[in-house]
C-alpha cells in the first residue's frame, strides 16, 4: 500500500553563518547526520515524501550570506555565489544583458513562489536530467568552484554531473560559486523549453544554442541539451559538423538530426523517447535558425 | 527532541514561540497560530494554495521550515484587512466572484498583493505571470484575472 506522508520527520536544524563551521561539519560528520541545504524547495519534498533518508540535522545554508552576490568584470566574467536565488539570476540586469540565455532559463523554472527560494547553485547540485539551467550553463562553459576541508577544486560543469540526481562532488565537499567567461560579444543563443504547460511544468526537452556566425559561416557553436540523456550534456558531434561550415540549410538539417541521435532520452509519463528525441531535432533546428536570422 | 524558540513579526505583531525544529512554517501559521486562512494544498511546493509573504516575497510555506521564520516577517491573508474592512484585493475577489470553492483564494490573493505592490498597473501578460505558481481547479481563471485588474484600479483610486 502506498503510504502519504505530508508532514517531516523529526530532526534537528541548525543555520551557521560561516562556510569553515560548514566545511568542518561535512568534514566530521557522521553519513546520515547532517543534509545540507538552500532553498529547499527540492529536498523538503524529498524529505516529506521519505524518498531520501532525513538527516539528524537539517543543516541551512542560507546563514553565509557572503555567497549570495552576482559579480561581473569585463575581463574574468561573470560570478554567481551558491547562495544566489534563481529569481536574482532572472532578474539581474547584467545578466539579461550579457547572459540572456540564461536569465532566460532561469525565469523559465517553476513558479514565483520557488524562484524566490531555489538558487541556481542547487539546481546544478540536484543534477536531475531536465534541470533548466543545466543546458545554458553547459553552452556558456561555466566552472564550478568547489570546496572542502581539503581546499578548493574548480570543476567545468561538463564533467560535473555524474548520473540521474548524482554529481562528481564529494560527500564532504560543497559547491561555492559559478563562474561563466566573458563570451564573444558577436555571441548570440536562446533557450528553448518544450513542456505541456508554460509555466510550472520540468522541461520534456531543453535546448540551450549558443553560437558566433561569421561571414555566412558558422563560427563557435554550442549545443546543451537536457531531459535527452541521463545527464544534461553538449552534442559534442552537431558542433563539430557546424564548425567553420557554409551556413545553408542541409547543414542545419544534419547538425539537428546529428543532435538528435546523440541524444538518449528515456521514455516516461512526461514524454516518449521517440517523441523527445524529433523534438531535439526540431528545436536545434530553431535555435540554430534563430542565431543566423 | 527539544523545542526550540523563535521570534518574528506575524501580520505586523510580535510573536515569539517553541516550535519542533521539524515544524513547516505552514504546520505553525495552522496548527500553533490557528491562522488556518493559509491551505495547506499539495504539500509539495507545486499548488501555491500556501502562500505567504516572507521577507517581502511570496513562498510556498510547506516548504520553509519554521525556524526560517525566526527574525523574519510573515504576511498571511489574515493580515491584509484592517478591522472589519477588507483589503481592495480581497474586495475586487468578492466583487468580481474570483472564487467558487475559496481554497486557492489565500494564495492568489498573496501573490496578487505583491504583484500590486511591485506594478500598480500589471498588464493582463502580467497577472497571469504573477499567478502561475497558483493553482484554481475551479474559475479557469478567468475572473481571478478580472478580480485582480478590478483590485488594481481601485487600489489607484485611492492613493
Amino acid at each position: 500500500m502506498t503510504v502519504f506522508y505530508r508532514r517531516m520527520p523529526k530532526m534537528d536544524y541548525m543555520r551557521p553563518d560561516s562556510l569553515d563551521q560548514i566545511l568542518d561539519l561535512l568534514a566530521e560528520g557522521e553519513t546520515g547526520q547532517y543534509k545540507m541545504y538552500a532553498g529547499g524547495t527540492d529536498i523538503i519534498p524529498k524529505i516529506k515524501k521519505r524518498i531520501i533518508n532525513h538527516p539528524q540535522i537539517l543543516v541551512d545554508l542560507k546563514g553565509l550570506k557572503a555567497l549570495d552576490y552576482i559579480e561581473y568584470d569585463e575581463k574574468s566574467g561573470l560570478r554567481i555565489g551558491a547562495l544566489t536565488t534563481v529569481r536574482s539570476v532572472a532578474h539581474s540586469l547584467v545578466i539579461k544583458e550579457k547572459f540572456p540565455i540564461l536569465s532566460q532559463a532561469a525565469d523559465s523554472i517553476a513558479s514565483i513562489q520557488i524562484r524566490n527560494r531555489a538558487t541556481i547553485a542547487g539546481n546544478i547540485c540536484n543534477a536531475v536530467p531536465s534541470a533548466d539551467s543545466a543546458p545554458a550553463l553547459l553552452v556558456l562553459n561555466a566552472e564550478l568552484t568547489c570546496i572542502s576541508r581539503d581546499g578548493e577544486r574548480k570543476i567545468l560543469i561538463n564533467e560535473f554531473f555524474h548520473s540521474p540526481g548524482k554529481t562528481i562532488l564529494a560527500p564532504h565537499e560543497v559547491l561555492k560559486e559559478i563562474q561563466i567567461p566573458v563570451p564573444d560579444k558577436n555571441m548570440r543563443g536562446l533557450y528553448l523549453k518544450l513542456s505541456p504547460r508554460s509555466r510550472m511544468d520540468l522541461a520534456v526537452v531543453g535546448v540551450a544554442v549558443l553560437g558566433t556566425v561569421k561571414a555566412g559561416m558558422f563560427k563557435d557553436v554550442r549545443i546543451g541539451l537536457g531531459a535527452v540523456g541521463p545527464v544534461p550534456f553538449r552534442a559534442k558531434n552537431a558542433e563539430t559538423l557546424l564548425k567553420d561550415f557554409k551556413i545553408d540549410d542541409k547543414i542545419v538539417n544534419d547538425a539537428a538530426r546529428t543532435a538528435a541521435s546523440e541524444s538518449r532520452p528515456i521514455d516516461d509519463h512526461r514524454a516518449s523517447g521517440e517523441y523527445r528525441r524529433m523534438m531535439v531535432e526540431v528545436l536545434v533546428r530553431r535555435g540554430l535558425k534563430d542565431i543566423i536570422s | 527532541m527539544e523545542k526550540k524558540r523563535i521570534r518574528f513579526t506575524i501580520n505586523g505583531r510580535e510573536c515569539e514561540l517553541e516550535i519542533k525544529p521539524w515544524q513547516t512554517l505552514l504546520e505553525v501559521l495552522r496548527d500553533d497560530l490557528k491562522l488556518t486562512g493559509t491551505k495547506e494544498g499539495c504539500g509539495e511546493g507545486e499548488c501555491g494554495s500556501c502562500t505567504v509573504i516572507m521577507g517581502g516575497r511570496t513562498v510556498n510555506s510547506c516548504l520553509v521550515p519554521a525556524m526560517e521564520a525566526d527574525n523574519n516577517e510573515v504576511l498571511t491573508i489574515e493580515g491584509l484587512s484592517l478591522g472589519n474592512k477588507l483589503h481592495p484585493i480581497q474586495e475586487a475577489f468578492v466583487e468580481h466572484s474570483g472564487m467558487q470553492c475559496g481554497f486557492c483564494t489565500p494564495g492568489m490573493i498573496m501573490s496578487a498583493k505583491v504583484l500590486l505592490d511591485e506594478k500598480p498597473d500589471p498588464s493582463h501578460e502580467e497577472i497571469r505571470e504573477a499567478i502561475s505558481g497558483n493553482l484554481c481547479r475551479c474559475t479557469g481563471y478567468t475572473k481571478i484575472f478580472e478580480s485582480i485588474s478590478a483590485a488594481s484600479q481601485a487600489m489607484k483610486g485611492r492613493k
